[in-house]
């Protein structure tokens, strides 16, 4: 031990509670990423190339993929990964450019409900598909049952 | 040749609005910013203000932004600097101005202060010198070379709308003893720079890096940071 002592210098920095929130939100927004473009690039080549191309989109051949359950979680994740996604993005930009306390809040919680409400209605839509809604409906699944 | 310097002057005591000011000065193509500054200030309006110390690129004093650009004027040869046209110079940019060039450095060294800044160790101090091979040396020799000359921290666009954001300069301050391997507090150094204004705020637009007058790969120095937080422990 040194005989002097010497205090610790000044330091302004007060130390708030630890997380890793901001490190995990940096890694989701890497893996989300990567995710995504397998997933975009999929949906668009099943949907617009695959078979006839734009003209085979309509409500049966929304109603024929998600009759399978693959397409359902593709789907899903889709929408999440999306959704937080760029949720995540809008939050960092508000972060870096709204300056004022207020509008940072009014902005990111404009964002936060915007994002739920798309994410639950969209989740609900996936889940809860009807083929058959429409009774006049001439679909193979609902004129055999 | 005849080179126009213009400079934004500012001067609280006169006006509260800062305002373009130009200079005609005589210099030669390798004369430096700094030779016409010191000839505005000498022979032609001495109450221009700016920092200097030892001129020569070592002390980082003089950092201001010339044609938009932040460099040293110690360094910035009149020749690379366009001098058909006149030369703008401005105070960085992201702290508080005093006077013409002179800004308050004080937000700046807060920031470099609070990454603990020197060599952390515990137990017996050697007798001698504390021993270390040379590839331990190597791996932050980059950041060692940093003059503080706030270049880089005042070239971020995230530290300039925000100057809670701890800056490139602190990041790099807290490599150099991250990486040393006498150094025991690199935990509490990662601990800090994990918070919300700390490295995950830096958005890698690499103005630091273009900015440094000393050549430190700042944008990588960060990314070393963050990958150190991710595989920590």
């Amino acid at each position: 031990m040194s005989l002097t002592s010497i205090p610790k210098p000044r330091s302004t920095y007060k130390a708030g509670r630890s997380n890793n929130f901001e490190m995990n939100s940096w890694l989701f927004m890497r893996g989300s990423g990567l995710l995504l473009v397998v997933l975009v690039i999929g949906h668009l080549f099943v949907n617009l190339w695959q078979g006839d191309g734009i003209q085979q989109i309509d409500f049966a051949f929304v109603a024929g993929k998600w009759a399978s359950p693959f397409w359902q979680i593709w789907d899903l994740a889709m929408l999440w990964l999306a959704m937080l996604h760029g949720m995540n993005g809008l939050r960092t930009i508000i972060n870096d450019y709204a300056s004022r306390g207020g509008t940072k809040f009014t902005l990111k919680t404009l964002l936060y409900f915007a994002t739920f409400v798309t994410v639950v209605l969209g989740t609900l839509v996936i889940f809860t598909f009807d083929p058959c809604i429409d009774p006049a409906s001439t679909l193979e699944v609902c004129t055999n049952r | 040749m005849d080179v126009t310097v213009k400079i934004l002057r500012y001067n609280p005591e006169v006006s509260e609005d800062a305002s373009w000011e130009s200079y005609q000065v005589s210099a030669e193509p390798t004369d430096r910013v700094l030779d016409a500054l010191h000839k505005v200030k000498w022979d032609l309006d001495g109450s221009l203000t700016f920092r200097r110390s030892c001129a020569h690129g070592v002390c980082g004093s003089d950092a201001m932004r010339i044609n938009g650009k932040n460099r040293l004027a110690c360094k910035t040869l009149i020749k690379d600097v366009n001098p058909s046209q006149p030369i703008s110079v401005e105070p960085i940019k992201g702290l508080p101005v005093l006077k013409d060039l002179v800004v308050d450095m004080e937000p700046f060294f807060d920031a470099y202060r609070s990454v603990m800044p020197f060599l952390v160790t515990s137990g017996n101090e050697p007798t001698r010198e504390r021993l270390q091979s040379q590839t331990d040396r190597e791996r932050f020799d980059d950041t060692t070379k940093c003059i503080l000359c706030a270049a880089c921290t005042t070239s971020c666009p995230v530290y300039w709308t925000d100057g809670q954001y701890f800056g490139p300069q602190a990041i790099v301050g807290a490599h150099r003893f991250i990486f040393d391997s006498r150094d025991e507090g690199t935990d509490q150094r990662l601990e800090i720079l994990n918070d919300k204004e700390g490295v995950w705020r830096c958005r890698t637009t690499f103005n630091c890096t273009e900015a440094c007058p000393r050549g430190i790969e700042v944008t990588k120095a960060i990314q070393e940071v963050k990958r150190a937080l991710i595989f920590r422990r």
